[in-house]
């Protein structure tokens, strides 16, 4: 109670310094640049130190955010950083992307009458700060278990956030560890799904510099289930391996004109740009389609990346094109906010219901099927429903398909005896994220359907703590 | 730290070329339609090449490459004994053999090398394989004594008839398939026009006609769908469904139609390194 009573003299939060937003549509460089030291030793301030820290709940890793902003305010920039590292071995990645309205600061008692405090950004700060005043080896000592156990050994397959965070657990006690990727970089969506502008690839390279040093080994290029499999792994001697292959299989609409050039999936357009570096075209060999007018189907945290990427890469327009409306899109406010203020167009209660093309297969137009809310469903939003007969058509030379993703195929088909549910993903067990294969763990993407970096974080952390707990 | 080129041979000079490429993780598993996603160099973009063989015991694959664009250009200019930055493999479903009979296994071009592997998979099951290669002269004809190492029945077609019948491989499948008694699979891979034309002849004698489609590609790995393609109506993806299908339900306009998406790019791309080459010498 005495801290409800409190929140009525409280300030509002720091705002964020942007980059013009006029001029950030034609480059590649980070959108939120940061807070200064005082930016974010005044939002610290906001904080209630809260006998029962909601906020801390609303984490799914739990990060003592109550502790770090208690340490951030006596500028002690080594105590916050150490708190946070605690449970969360990717932090300057998570201040930046992670849901917070939902997660941490949907549950921060000042949000109840008031802007809830800016945890997230001030993760990032002492994040960013602590990695530009210290030397590498700070980052790294953190944790480190003086004790190599020589005669024990684990293996991830994929290199995600998930996998990144077990990784990162078991190395930091002793085990040696293996992190199988089948692309040419470890990151998972960190590096080919997120945009340059929003997660810099230097951002996830100091996290991953930080495990190698560790002593975390990475090995690109090895498809779990075509380069090696599960039975492979245990023949080599591995005494658990972790599954962390998300959900990456792009799902299409199924209407006619899909497979017209000029019509990607996000996957696709953003693995050209991103991982690719195909905004360096032709320094780098990557191309991506070049449009003017460019639809993007969806409203996840996906369509908005498909939509600002392709405004830099030169678009004239950009529409999203979305089923529900405004209210019930699923990306983070702030993430549709900056595409609204760069110029993206929203066009809502449209469903795409055919692609045309011209005589040489190359899209030209986008037919969409009216749409009205009804009533809500299983997921509390309202859903969709058809207005006959009331169609639109609409020019456009490229498409974007954002419509949601399924689980990865290739390890799964060759590990017939990994039991998974109804929806082709993963079972694992909630506490130890262990799966029919006993020694086998998972979690992630490929457990859940795509979630979030955080969430996929919290399941290795759990699948990290249970196999340590095994073989220690 | 990448894979080293153990040997290179120029088969056909400035066009066509043949690499043994150290890579023991992917000869141990790899197997007849498999390919790998190769990336050149730091900058370079990944494309996929058929696994043309693979040497279990001394870790080594082979691929056998047609000079197009920027990236086999500039794979063309690495030495024996140098590098390529990441080999990943192998990928694709296997090639389906089983023991059948008697198989046609069509090469045209380029394809030459990877119906090789497949042929030698089928006479390794015990399958009687004739063996058809097709190129436009004598001097593009890839792989014929590798072939009759192992395979007796070899048919050549030259467009200008330079070495046997004068014409295309699909008179001679023609042919074969008017005089054999029963043909239990027809296998075809080349230039997309080649493996049309042979499903064409092969679908009024109802024979299981198998195609190996080379659609662009990103990952490789069933995560982006570029490589999508339409068959039986359906829409699959070459990387992980195939690259193999049944020839006789595949789109192969659509298929045409999307290897030309990135035209312009890619000559670009080509322009600007034939320019850099000529600087640098
Ligand atoms: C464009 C985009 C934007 C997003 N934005 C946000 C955001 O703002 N905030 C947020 O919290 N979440 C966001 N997400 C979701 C979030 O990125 C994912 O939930 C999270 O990355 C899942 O982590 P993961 O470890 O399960 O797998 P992933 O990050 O998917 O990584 C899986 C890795 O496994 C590899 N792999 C696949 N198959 C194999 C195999 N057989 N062998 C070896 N390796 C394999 C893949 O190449 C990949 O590197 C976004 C996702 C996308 C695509
Ligand atoms: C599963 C698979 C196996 C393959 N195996 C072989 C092989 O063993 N040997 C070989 O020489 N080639 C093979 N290819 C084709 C090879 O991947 C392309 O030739 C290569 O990507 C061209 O790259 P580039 O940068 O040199 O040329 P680019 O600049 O990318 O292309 C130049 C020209 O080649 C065409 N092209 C582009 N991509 C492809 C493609 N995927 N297939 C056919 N034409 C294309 C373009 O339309 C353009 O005209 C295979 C393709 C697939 C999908
Ligand atoms: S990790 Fe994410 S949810 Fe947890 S405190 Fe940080 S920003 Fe909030
Ligand atoms: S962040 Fe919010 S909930 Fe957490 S301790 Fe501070 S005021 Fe309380
Ligand atoms: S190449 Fe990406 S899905 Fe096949």
């Amino acid at each position: 109670m005495a801290d409800v009573k409190k929140i009525k003299k409280v300030r509002g939060r720091v705002p964020m310094p942007h980059q013009d937003a006029a001029r950030r549509g034609t480059n590649f460089d980070e959108v939120a640049l940061g807070y200064s030291r005082a930016q974010a030793l005044l939002e610290a301030d906001r904080c209630l130190q809260c006998k029962v820290p909601l906020c801390q709940k609303g984490c799914p890793v739990e990060i003592d955010i109550k502790g770090f902003i208690a340490a951030l305010c006596d500028e002690d920039l080594h105590g916050a950083y150490d708190i946070i590292r605690k449970t969360n071995s990717l932090p300057a990645v998570c201040g930046r992307v992670c849901p917070q309205e939902s997660q941490c600061e949907g549950m921060c008692i000042l949000g109840k009458k008031h802007e809830p405090v800016a945890i997230g950004r001030l993760e990032r700060y002492v994040a960013d700060t602590f990695a530009a005043e210290s030397a590498c080896e700070d980052i790294t000592d953190l944790d480190t278990c003086s004790l190599k156990r020589e005669d024990l050994k684990v293996a991830c397959i994929g290199a995600g956030p998930s996998s990144l965070t077990v990784a990162g657990y078991l190395a930091g006690r002793g085990i040696p560890v293996d992190v199988f990727e089948a692309l040419h970089e470890p990151g998972g969506v960190l590096i080919y799904g997120i945009p340059e502008f929003r997660l810099p690839k230097a951002v996830v390279g100091r996290e991953l510099a930080g495990l190698k040093e560790l002593g975390v080994n990475f090995k690109c290029n090895w498809v779990g289930g075509k380069t090696i499999t599960i039975q492979d792994m245990f023949d080599d001697g591995y005494n658990a391996i972790f599954i962390g292959v998300g959900a990456g299989l792009p799902r299409f609409l199924n209407v006619s004109g899909e497979n017209l050039v000029g019509v990607f999936s996000a996957n696709e357009y953003l693995t050209r740009v991103n991982l690719g570096r195909a905004y360096e075209f032709p320094n780098y060999d990557t191309p991506a389609y070049k449009a003017r007018r460019v639809a993007v189907l969806g409203a996840g945290n996906v369509a908005m990346d498909a939509a600002r990427t392709a405004l830099r890469m030169g678009a004239e327009e950009v529409s999203i094109v979305y089923r529900r409306s405004e209210d019930e899109m699923p990306a983070r406010r702030e993430e549709i906010e900056h595409a609204i203020e760069e110029g993206i167009k929203i066009r809502c209660l449209c469903g795409p219901s055919a692609f045309h093309g011209d005589n040489q297969g190359r899209l030209k137009a986008l037919t969409v099927q009216k749409m009205a809310l009804g009533e809500p469903d299983d997921s509390g939003r309202c859903s969709p429903v058809c207005l006959e007969g009331e169609t639109e058509q609409f020019r456009c030379d490229m498409a974007i398909i954002a419509v949601g993703t399924r689980p990865n195929p290739i390890l799964l088909e060759a590990t017939p005896d990994l039991e998974l549910n109804k929806w082709g993903y993963v079972t694992a067990d909630p506490e130890t994220g262990e799966t029919s294969i006993p020694n086998v763990f998972a979690g992630g993407d490929i457990v859940t359907g795509a979630a979030t970096v955080i969430s996929a974080m919290g399941a290795g952390r759990k699948a990290a703590r249970e196999i340590a707990n095994r073989l220690l | 730290m990448g894979y080293t080129i153990l040997k290179k041979q120029e088969l056909i000079p400035g066009q066509t070329t043949m690499m043994v490429i150290d890579a023991p993780q992917v000869a141990k598993k790899a197997k007849p339609g498999n390919f790998v996603m190769l990336r050149v160099s730091e900058n370079g973009e990944r494309i996929p090449l058929t696994i043309a063989d693979c040497d279990k015991e001394n870790g080594t694959i082979t691929i056998v490459y047609l000079v197009v664009g920027k990236t086999t250009a500039e794979m063309n200019t690495l030495p024996q004994g140098g590098e390529i930055l990441d080999v990943c493999g192998p990928l694709g479903k296997a090639t389906h053999i089983e023991r059948s009979g008697t198989v046609v296994c069509v090469g045209g071009g380029t394809g030459i090398a990877a119906m090789h592997h497949i042929a030698k998979g089928h006479v390794e099951a015990g399958n009687r394989v004739i063996a058809i290669v097709g190129a436009r002269s004598k001097n593009l004809l890839l792989f014929c004594s590798e072939l009759s190492s192992f395979c007796p029945e070899l048919r050549i077609a030259t467009d200008d008839g330079t070495e046997g019948h004068k014409g295309f491989v699909t008179e001679v499948l023609k042919d074969i398939l008017d005089t054999e008694d029963e043909v239990a699979e027809v296998v075809a891979i080349g230039p997309v026009p080649m493996m049309e034309a042979v499903c064409k002849v092969t679908e009024p004698y109802g024979v299981k006609t198998t195609v190996s489609l080379n659609s662009i590609m990103v990952d490789g790995i069933g995560m982006c769908g570029a490589c999508r393609c339409t068959v039986d109506g359906k829409t699959l993806f070459a990387c992980v469904d195939g690259p193999e299908f049944d020839g006789h339900k595949v789109d192969f306009t659509e298929l045409k139609t999307r290897l030309w998406q990135f035209k312009e790019q890619e000559q670009e791309s080509m322009k600007l390194f034939s320019k850099e080459c000529q600087c640098n010498g």
